[in-house]
Parts: C-alpha cells; sequence; structure tokens
C-alpha cells in the first residue's frame, strides 16, 4: 500500500476514523480501568471496531495505544505489560483491516505534568514514549499519531522519539485547544502559532488538533494553523460537547452537521479528517460520503 | 504595608519559590505575626494569581508555578500556624470520582482554594463516594469538591450527594461539582449544593457556601 505521504499527495484528503475510547467505554470498559486493557481482555471488540470503521470508509485507522506508555500505564498498574498491550493492539488492527487501510499509531500524553510544573523530567518522559514507540515500530505501522496533548515540550518528546527511532515514520502531532478571550490555548498556555512551530521544529510531517471542540470550532483552529504553517493538517474534532440530558450523557453533533464542518475543512485544505470523542462510524461514513460527492470540484 | 510581605507577594505571582521560601523565612525570623505573613504575603499573591488567571491573562503553568511558591512559604509558616491555634478558613475534600483520572483540572480547584486560605485535603484521583464521604465526616469538612471529565463518571457524584444525605451529613456537609463535561443544570439534577465553571469560580463559590453554613 502507498505510505501515506503519497496517499494524502494523490487523495487530497483522506478520512481518518473515529472515537476509541467512547466506543470502550459503551462496550468493555470497567469504572477505573484503562482503556488499553481492553487490548488483552476483549480483542474482538478492538476487531469489530477497527472493521466498523473500515467499512465506514477510513483510509487511517488508529491503535488502541493512547494511553500505553509506561508512565501512563503505571497509573493503572499495567507498566509490566506495555511490551504486549503496544505490539497486540497494532496486531490486532492490522488482521481486523487486512492491508485495505493505513494504520496508525495513536501516542496520548503521559499523565503527568513536566518539571518545574510538575514532578516528571524530560529524560523520563523521553524514554516512556522511546519505550512504547519501540514495540509500535516493532510492528508494522504506517504512521504514528501523537494526540491531544496540552504541553508542547511532552508533544515534541513523543515526536522526536518516534524519529530517533525511525526518521521515515511519519508523524502527525495533534494538541487540543480551548477557546478563550485571547484566542485558542492549550490548558498549559500553548497557542497555535507555538504549536505549530514548535512540532514542525520536532520534526512532525503533519500537524493539528484532535479533541476539546465540535467541529465547528475546529474549522477555526484549522484556519489558524494554515496561517502559520506549510506542513499538512491532520484534524479530528468531537462530535460536539458532551451535554446532559434526561441524566444522559450526549455528543450531540450528528453526522450530518458533522460532514458540513469537514467539507469546510477540506477547503481549507485539511489533509486528514477524523473524529476524537462520540463520533461514531456513521460519523465516519459521512465525511466519506461528503468527500466523495465533492472530490470533483476539488481536483 | 510592610514591604517584605509585597515583596513576598509579589515572589509567588511571580513563581520565584525559592525566593518565596527564603523572604518567608526572613519574615518569621524578624518576628511578624504567622497569620499576618499568609494574609499579607502568601494569600495576598495567590488572590492576584487567582484573577489573573480567572481573567485570561496567566496560564496553567504560571498558576501551577506561584503555587509552588506558595507550598514553599506555606511549609514553613504552617507549625508555625498550629501552634498559635490559627484555623483555616475550613476544611475541603476534593477528588476526582471514581474511574476518573483526570486531575489537573482538581488540582487547580486544590490550589486555588489553599491560596484562599482554605484547608485542602486532596484524596487524589479515582476516590470512591463512600471514601469522599468517610474522610469529610471524620476530618469535620464543610464542603465535598468533585471533578469529572469523563462523562461516564458524573453519575457517581451523584451517589456522593445521596450518600451525604443517607448519613445525614448534607446540613454539614456541602457539595461541590465541577469539571469539563458537568454543568449547572446537572448539578441541580443530582442535587448537588453549587456548581463551578472553573477554578477561580470554585473559590468563589466555596466563599459563598462556607459564609452561609
Amino acid at each position: 500500500m502507498a505510505s501515506l505521504g503519497e496517499r494524502i499527495a494523490a487523495a487530497g484528503v483522506l478520512v481518518g476514523d473515529g472515537a476509541l475510547g467512547t466506543l470502550l467505554l459503551e462496550r468493555a470498559l470497567q469504572p477505573g480501568q484503562a482503556p488499553e486493557a481492553v487490548t488483552r481482555d476483549h480483542p474482538e471488540i478492538l476487531t469489530d471496531i477497527a472493521g466498523q470503521y473500515l467499512a465506514a470508509g477510513a483510509d487511517i485507522v488508529e491503535t488502541n495505544t493512547f494511553g500505553a506508555s509506561p508512565l501512563k500505564l503505571a497509573l493503572t498498574g499495567l507498566d509490566a505489560h506495555v511490551g504486549s498491550l503496544n505490539r497486540d493492539a497494532v496486531r490486532i488492527t492490522r488482521d481486523a483491516v487486512g492491508g485495505r487501510c493505513l494504520i496508525a499509531a495513536s501516542v496520548g500524553p503521559c499523565g503527568g505534568l513536566l518539571e518545574p510544573y510538575g514532578e516528571l523530567s524530560t529524560d523520563e518522559v523521553y524514554r516512556s514514549f522511546r519505550t512504547q514507540l519501540e514495540h509500535l515500530l516493532a510492528e508494522r505501522i504506517d504512521a504514528v499519531f501523537v494526540e491531544t496533548m496540552i504541553d508542547l515540550t511532552e508533544a515534541t518528546l513523543a515526536v522526536r522519539a518516534a524519529k530517533d527511532l525511525d526518521p521515515h515514520v511519519p508523524v502527525a502531532a495533534m494538541m487540543t485547544f480551548d477557546p478563550s478571550p485571547r484566542g485558542f490555548h492549550t490548558v498549559m498556555g500553548i497557542s497555535i502559532a507555538q504549536a505549530a512551530s514548535g512540532l514542525a521544529e520536532a520534526g512532525a510531517d503533519l500537524v493539528g488538533s484532535n479533541c476539546g471542540n465540535g467541529v465547528e470550532q475546529m474549522v477555526e483552529i484549522a484556519d489558524e494553523f494554515r496561517q502559520h504553517t506549510t506542513l499538512p493538517l491532520v484534524i479530528q474534532p468531537n462530535a460536539g460537547l458532551p451535554k446532559t440530558r434526561d441524566g444522559q450523557i450526549v455528543y450531540d453533533e450528528k453526522p450530518e452537521q458533522f460532514a458540513k464542518g469537514a467539507e469546510a475543512l477540506a477547503r481549507l485544505g485539511v489533509s486528514v479528517i477524523g473524529g476524537c470523542c462520540g463520533t461514531t462510524p456513521e460519523h465516519v461514513r459521512a465525511i466519506r460520503a461528503m468527500l466523495d460527492r465533492t472530490a470533483p470540484s476539488r481536483h | 504595608m510592610d514591604d517584605r510581605l509585597t515583596a513576598l507577594a509579589d515572589a509567588v505571582i511571580a513563581g520565584r519559590y525559592a525566593e518565596a521560601a527564603e523572604l518567608t523565612r526572613t519574615v518569621i525570623d524578624a518576628g511578624v505575626a504567622p497569620k499576618m505573613i499568609l494574609d499579607d504575603g502568601l494569600i495576598a499573591g495567590m488572590n492576584v494569581v487567582g484573577e489573573r488567571f480567572g481573567a485570561h491573562e496567566i496560564f496553567l503553568p504560571d498558576v501551577l508555578l506561584a503555587a509552588k511558591a506558595m507550598y514553599a512559604g506555606m511549609d514553613l509558616l504552617q507549625p508555625l500556624l498550629e501552634a498559635r491555634g490559627i484555623a483555616s478558613r475550613g476544611k475541603i475534600v476534593l477528588g476526582t470520582v471514581r474511574g476518573d483520572l483526570h486531575d489537573i483540572g482538581k488540582n487547580l480547584v486544590g490550589i486555588m482554594l489553599r491560596g484562599a486560605g482554605f484547608e485542602v485535603i486532596d484524596l487524589g484521583h479515582d476516590v470512591a463516594p463512600e471514601r469522599m464521604v468517610e474522610v469529610a465526616r471524620d476530618e469535620g469538612a464543610i464542603i465535598i469538591g468533585m471533578s469529572a471529565l469523563l462523562t461516564t463518571t458524573m453519575p457517581v457524584m451523584r451517589e456522593v450527594v445521596d450518600r451525604l444525605r443517607e448519613a445525614r451529613l448534607d446540613a454539614d456537609v456541602k457539595t461541590l461539582v465541577g469539571g469539563a463535561p458537568v454543568t449547572e443544570e446537572f448539578a441541580n439534577q443530582i442535587g448537588a449544593d453549587a456548581y463551578a465553571y472553573d477554578a477561580a469560580n470554585a473559590v468563589e463559590v466555596v466563599k459563598r457556601l462556607s459564609d452561609t453554613r
């Protein structure tokens, strides 16, 4: 199969997958349990979800490894299983999609704060990401998706660890922004301009944002990224922000509405459009349908 | 006001923790009353930090450094305050509810509350409802503050509220809820006493709750 870069060059826009965590919470997770435990306990659920996203038209499916760095796994006592949790997650996804789409290895935050704000040293955090990535890269993956980062230093450590291990592996780096009267910033105060330049400097091949915002605000975020970088963009919005209705939690951006926002993202030249919390195979199907419908006008 | 206390407040605001410890030591040695050092130095500094954070003038890293500076001074001051029997403004039990590992927001609330003169008992993340209620009862806390970032863990907040009522502690211990997916509407639905939309707001709400008890 063609590489991520070749696929982007050929297709213009690639479709990512939707939420994994939300679906795992619905189907398998016990309170307090790490999503990575599903890799060990219920691999068939991961196989099923990957198959659903593939069938919905995803070009890229992510692995269940968002929290599979040793530091993060240690919070739930799973750090001894770092090797199997990362390797098996890739294998399960690979077997499920059978070469019909690309596989991106998900790498999320380490779960602690770096010095001087917290207790973790940069060396410790780098080594944690490096250990996770050694296992991920030992299996065949097509890209690394560094996601949901709020600390730029931490994000760059993950990007560097991937590139140090394999300079050729495509790395996408995404941060999570909140709107504020001073514009979009991460919780740690990183602006989009800072993220764009810092992530590029660390060696990221794609930059962008996931989580924290519905698709409409993500259009604004993508627009601002576009002003600060020429790198391909990757954007994975939530299906709106979670709300409570009759005591139930709902993400209420419906697939059609989501696809409208995705169309705006495509017009901005975003290269990879997927979904984060609350998005489903139906959202992915809607993005796919929108792209298929509008594709001629973009070429 | 004492210039040295203004300098201490400034060190807290700027997050210069070594300097904050040094200045606290200096004023203690000079015989300044511990309560005054606390109020006019450490808390005065954190008040400014809280206001600036609430106004989006500064971000979390600045708050974390300021907190580090406040704690550096507080560590020296605490034994003196206790020896003089100077009570805090009240004890607050904080925790991220069971099944939720996100706790930056909750930590921030703890920092701001300590900075406002409350005693904070932080139970950390993934705290069972029964534990929150037990600790609040045993410690004589006035408020339980709970945060959730995962929507699936929000129902656990209701459990804490219900357990307090069953234990007939709800008149003495008020409940405050927050976190990204939590809303005022949700707080009302589960019968919590109050909702706070961010850490600075949590301090205002806690002050109001503690005054009206």
